[in-house]
């Protein structure tokens, strides 16, 4: 059913690796680290900045990929990847894009299952690669079937 | 703290056992992060979705992994972290986190980590590549 979407990929979006959001993102995962939260650690630190948890990403737009609608219900995350250059820095710019990498489909005991692999990207504003992340999710019977979707402008 | 560079394989580095998951940890998650899906969050949308109760989100446990990594974060970086998803982690259930040196190459040290249950299921498993500076 995205099978026609292969290949199609968004804008690219500017986000920025906020110093409030990496901190409430940190905590959120029991990690208030001082090299993510305290500013005069960060300084000091190999980084001479505070960086961002590697899962930060997820709190990116990506931007919206034309024609993909992604349904409510019935939506798996079964896996997750990210391949890092180096660590987010807190202050930089981050340009985001997402494309869809694979769809596939498989019969399997609980039913017809939807495999949707998306790729997301960040890049400096000199278009180095800094981050990819893969996103693999399942869909099953019920996602297929239901009539409420999301826009495409997921998070992952 | 075991001195990450000392591990030798099939060693581990410390493990954490969260706290039972609680309806406030995934509400917190679910604002931190900006993922609203209510199945993480409201009994009725997880029901309506053939759920038994709300789950957390998959990233929630990921998020937690790499935690065991962050006392080591100016010695090195995760370069790559990856997991399966593989069982659903409803409230109250107790996370225990491990991640265990798989191989060394040169500045490279490979781990296999993991979120299992209570019951001794696993809810997450997966690979980081933590490199060396």
């Amino acid at each position: 059913m995205y099978k026609h979407l292969i290949g199609k990929q968004s804008e690219k979006v500017e986000n920025q690796v906020e110093r409030g959001a990496v901190a409430a993102f940190a905590r959120s995962i029991g990690d208030p680290h001082p090299l993510y939260v305290d500013k005069e650690y960060g300084k000091y630190s190999k980084y001479q900045n505070n960086i961002a948890p590697p899962t930060f990403p997820r709190t990116f737009s990506y931007g919206t990929i034309p024609g993909l609608h992604l349904p409510v219900a019935g939506l798996i995350h079964g896996e997750q990847t990210f391949e890092y250059k180096r660590p987010l820095l807190i202050g930089e710019e981050i340009y985001c894009h997402s494309k869809v990498e694979n769809y596939r489909e498989k019969r399997a005991a609980s039913g017809h299952l939807g495999f949707l692999t998306l790729i997301n990207i960040g890049e400096d504003m000199r278009e180095n690669n800094i981050f990819t992340s893969k996103v693999v999710l399942v869909l099953t019977e019920q996602a297929r079937e239901g009539e409420d979707y999301y826009d495409s402008n997921h998070r992952a | 703290m075991t001195a990450i560079t000392e591990l030798n394989v099939n060693e581990c580095i410390s493990s954490v056992t969260l706290s039972p998951v609680s309806r406030l940890d995934l509400i917190k998650y679910a604002g931190a992060s900006g993922d609203f899906n209510p199945i993480h969050t409201i009994d009725e949308e997880a029901e309506k979705a053939g759920l038994p109760g709300i789950i957390a989100h998959g990233m929630w446990t990921m998020g937690n992994i790499s935690k065991l990594f962050t006392p080591y974060m100016e010695q090195g970086f995760i370069q790559s972290f990856s997991t399966r998803f593989t069982g659903m982690v409803f409230l109250d259930d107790v996370l225990t986190l491990t991640a265990e040196l798989a191989d060394k190459k040169e500045e490279k040290l490979i781990f296999t980590v993991k979120a299992v249950k209570q019951d001794e299921t696993t809810a997450a498993k997966g690979t980081v590549i933590f490199n060396l500076y």
